[in-house]
């Protein structure tokens, strides 16, 4: 562990990045525990209320009492960026390897996929097929499988980059000369040596997910009950908040989606450092 | 041109870096001399501290390193100089070419604005373009290359012109002393000639006095004048380039001679048995003792050896003396 | 009895496809080389030249990692890109390398051991755990280091020397018919290059395989090796007798490459150098390689590039200079290294 703290200190973004996630997750677990979260949900509480005592974080005007729609709303959020993320780095693993190992038609197969599919803007796909859903109840779980379709290829291209350069490095062909598969050296010789850069992928595409998750919510292509942040940050602008002067509903939502998306690109910044020596700042 | 005349004193000079695992010695007490118009060599594997002598004459040790000792240049101490001073010193009076120099050119800026870049800085003026350009012109012919390749991008130039550039620079302001660090190091051994050649034919025209580091006994055999022979920070042997082949002195030159091959000798292969030392709190004594064929258990493990002159002109630091 | 392993009329372009071969637009790494080394040829034999000579790409063919753009890589008569899994397992445990960089050949995320045990286990090289280990430690007590300071540790724990004898225990240990050493010495300190190369050719002697060393280094070459093969940009200049070709080489190339060898005797200066350097006029692709840098040069030479003149007993070269010997057949260049002679120098 003092290892682990002694590293931090010289790679504070790491540190910090993982450091306000932390916070965050306590937030939401720890926070449901003390407030309730039935109050995150309308016409529970007297609306409109500027924060005070009983409600250190205010109402809205839908009667949610707005502490609780951070602390589940956090959570929800979070869920998002995860389904979104794991599934994404999970095909962006899959293809980056068979197409940057393998190579040949394969490779220019899904190659080119790629590049068509990242040509088209990924909000008016995540539109289109968000909207065929509208008479589906619009969950946090569906939520993060329709972000989770753009967010795959970017991790898709980078890997198979990694991968590429990779394939060519001496302990490599050791190992081809010491008898290993194709499918042996791919998860033993490259995968360990990529974790740094798997794990910043996945940072990345969490980021990815959420950042795209409330593009969508924002415009109201969500769940309505939920209290997401970007669908508090719908009704925000649906009961035009700033004009009745209800600053405390346009802060919060805000302040969180910073400490949320701030934190994952920290953590991706230190990765960075982790996985790619050259960036390092002195041992 | 004076050779008697010693140009550089270096006096126990101590370069340690002091970090978190100990201190390493990458230097610890050399002394040196160069003569006026003569080319010293010096010799040594990784780990030798040849790299860290010309960084610390250059005065480009950062924190966490530390110089210690005398660097004296034609009577100045360059260590006592202040930054400015010795700022004004690089380039005009001692100018290096260092490693890997070849790969570090600007990719972004001719060739000529890279000469010029250095020169400017120091103050020099021309009088008119065209005065410039001429001398760009004499300056790449001295390294054998066409006027043109002052218009050029190092990605347009081959390996060997690209280090013919970088001596250009070097020797743009006509210094005093040039270090060449593995000047030939990425090069190939046809090219490796040439640009070797080069460099000692302008050394002897403008009368600079050279020292070359680098770990390539053929190469300094070649090319200098005098030897100095390093091992783990410390100077093991000096002396006159021939004497030193055909009489070595120290066990280390004695073995590292004996290992190399040479024409007529085929099939025998004589190595030198287990590791150079650690340099991080390196262990009292001899550096080479556990590795020397004539080691004397009583004083070498025990106490480094004095570095002394044991003939005339032949420095060495080994208890056999 | 096939040979062990065969170039037959390689061909290796970069940047193109084989058709603009002689358009100057693509890199011609190898020109219709063919080369045949057999079982029975227990000696060192060196592939020379500088960067853009081919012997790197003749390595990378040699052990299937580049495919040719024309012609054949055969392994005991059978082309390594048509072999099904079971002739493809025993080709890779038969052709074995050393590589340049000791850094590089490991995965910084294993251990040393990493590397000798895992060829053990998909060889069959031992029946358990303990002895695959016995293997191991008596194959590195024999290249003179010590199983416990090396066994157990990480490849940034060691030092390069250590590193690369390593690489020579594990070819001990998987015993190939052919071993490829590229570049083996050259990022090693001086002080330990001897020892590493009696190794190799220590290695050579005991399994009585031989070995291609691949270098730029002709002092080296000389030292471990007994044939030597000059190349320059893809195509075999020179061949022959190692104590020939460099006390005395006929190929005006091979003689500019030996001019310019610093010998580690400040008795033994450079000597002339015999080279001429002319303009890019001249197409290099239809004659002789070095045509444009020889100071020999004639009109014959840009027409068509020579064939292999004898030019003495082991001794070839590719030079019009020689038009008077009899002609060797590039495929019977390895006819005139004799097999299977007792090892001609004493180590």
């Amino acid at each position: 562990m003092s290892g682990f703290l002694s590293y931090v200190k010289r790679n504070p973004s790491l540190g910090i990045g993982l450091g306000i996630l932390l916070f965050l997750l306590l937030f939401t677990s720890v926070g449901r525990l003390i407030v309730n979260p039935e109050n995150a949900y309308p016409l529970k509480v007297p609306a409109n209320l500027p924060p005070g005592p009983g409600y250190p974080f205010g109402t809205d005007r839908q009667g949610r009492d707005l502490l609780a729609v951070m602390v589940v709303g956090t959570g929800l959020t979070l869920q998002i960026g995860a389904i979104a993320g794991s599934i994404g780095l999970g095909a962006g693993i899959v293809l980056g390897f068979v197409a940057g190992y393998y190579g040949g038609a394969l490779d220019t197969i899904i190659t080119s996929f790629i590049d068509v599919y990242m040509s088209i803007p990924s909000f008016l796909i995540l539109i289109l097929i968000a909207s065929t859903f509208r008479n589906i109840t619009l969950g946090v779980v569906e939520m993060g499988l329709i972000v989770s379709i753009v967010s795959w290829a970017g991790p898709a291209r980078a890997i198979r980059a990694q991968v590429l350069s990779m394939r060519e490095r001496p302990f490599v062909m050791m190992a081809k000369l010491g008898g290993m598969s194709s499918f042996e050296i791919v998860m033993k010789e490259l995968v360990p040596n990529l974790l740094p850069f798997l794990v910043m992928s996945l940072s990345q595409s969490v980021y990815g997910g959420i950042a795209a998750s409330l593009g969508l919510e924002a415009l109201g292509i969500g769940s309505r009950r939920e209290p997401t942040m970007g669908m508090t940050l719908f009704y925000v602008n649906y009961y035009s908040a700033f004009l009745v002067g209800m600053w405390w509903w346009i802060i919060e939502p805000v302040a969180v989606i910073v400490l949320t998306l701030t934190s994952l690109v920290l953590t991706s910044i230190g990765l960075d450092e982790i996985a790619n020596p050259r960036v390092r700042r002195g041992v | 041109m004076n050779n008697n005349k010693v140009l550089l004193d270096i006096r126990d000079l101590k370069t340690y870096f002091y970090v978190k695992a100990g201190t390493v010695k990458a230097v610890d007490g050399i002394d040196l001399q160069l003569n006026s118009g003569t080319k010293l060599g010096l010799v040594g594997e990784s780990g030798s501290g040849k790299s860290t002598v010309a960084l610390s004459m250059m005065r480009m040790i950062r924190p966490p390193g530390t110089v210690q000792g005398q660097i004296n240049l034609d009577g100045v101490d360059l260590l006592k100089l202040s930054a400015e001073e010795m700022r004004r010193m690089r380039l005009s009076q001692i100018s290096m070419i260092p490693q890997g120099a070849m790969n570090s050119l600007n990719p972004v800026m001719r060739v000529k604005d890279q000469v010029f870049d250095g020169m400017i800085d120091h103050g020099t003026n021309w009088a008119s373009k065209k005065e410039r350009e001429e001398f760009l012109a004499e300056l790449l012919r001295i390294v054998e290359l066409p006027p043109k390749v002052g218009m050029m991008y190092p990605h347009e130039l081959s390996g060997g012109m690209k280090q013919r550039v970088c001596v250009a620079i070097a020797i743009s302001m006509h210094p005093k002393i040039l270090i060449a660090d593995e000047p030939t190091s990425a090069l190939d051994v046809v090219i490796q000639r040439q640009v070797m050649e080069t460099i000692t034919r302008l050394a002897r025209d403008m009368n600079l006095s050279m020292i070359l580091i680098g770990h390539d006994m053929g190469l300094m055999a070649q090319s200098v004048d005098r030897l100095a022979v390093m091992y783990a920070g410390h100077m093991m042997e000096l002396g006159d380039v021939k004497e030193m082949f055909s009489d070595p002195l120290h066990p280390y030159t004695v073995a590292l001679i004996e290992s190399l091959p040479i024409l007529g000798n085929r099939g025998v292969f004589k190595g030198i048995p287990g590791i150079p030392p650690s340099v991080i709190n390196p262990p009292p004594g001899c550096p080479f003792h556990n590795r020397c064929n004539r080691m004397m258990p009583d004083i070498c493990p025990h106490k480094a050896a004095p570095y002394k002159e044991v003939r005339p002109g032949r420095w060495v630091s080994c208890h056999l003396y | 009895m096939p040979p062990l392993i065969e170039l037959r009329n390689v061909t290796k372009v970069f940047g193109g496809s084989i058709k603009d071969k002689d358009t100057g637009k693509v890199t011609v790494a190898l020109d219709d080389m063919t080369f045949v080394l057999e079982e029975d040829f227990p000696h060192i034999i060196t592939v020379a030249g500088e960067s853009g000579s081919g012997k790197t790409t003749m390595l990378m063919l040699l052990l299937g990692f580049y495919e040719p753009s024309a012609g054949e890589v055969l392994y005991n008569g059978k082309n390594i890109w048509k072999m099904d899994k079971e002739e493809t397992k025993d080709f890779r445990r038969n052709v074995q390398a050393i590589f340049q960089d000791p850094f590089a050949v490991y995965n910084p995320f294993y251990k040393v051991d990493n590397l000798l045990s895992i060829p053990i286990k998909n060889f069959g090289l031992a029946k358990n755990k303990d002895e695959a280990r016995s293997l191991m430690e008596s194959a590195l007590t024999r290249v003179g280091l010590r199983p416990e300071e090396t066994l157990g540790r990480f490849p940034h724990q060691l030092s390069g020397g250590q590193r690369q004898r390593i690489a020579v225990a594990r070819a001990l240990i998987l015993r190939p018919k052919l071993l490829l050493a590229d570049e083996p010495v050259s990022m090693v300190d001086a002080s330990l290059r001897a020892t590493l190369l009696k190794q190799i050719r220590d290695l050579n002697q005991e399994l009585e395989i031989p070995v291609l060393y691949i270098t730029h280094d002709l002092t080296t070459a000389y030292h471990v090796s007994d044939y030597i093969l000059v190349m320059y940009k893809g195509s075999v200049m020179e061949a022959g007798d190692v104590e020939k070709v460099i006390r005395d080489p006929q190929h005006p190339y091979t003689r500019l490459l030996v001019n310019s060898i610093p010998w580690p005797d400040p008795n033994m200066l450079w000597g002339q150098a015999a080279e001429v350097v002319r303009g890019k006029s001249i197409t290099e692709n239809r004659g002789c390689k070095f045509a444009n840098r020889c100071p020999h040069m004639t009109n014959m030479c840009i027409q068509s590039p020579p064939p292999l003149y004898r030019v003495r007993e082991g001794q070839v070269a590719a030079c019009y200079l020689y038009q008077g010997s009899s002609v060797i057949e590039r495929a019977d260049l390895s006819a005139m290294f004799p097999k299977r002679e007792a090892a001609s120098v004493k180590s």
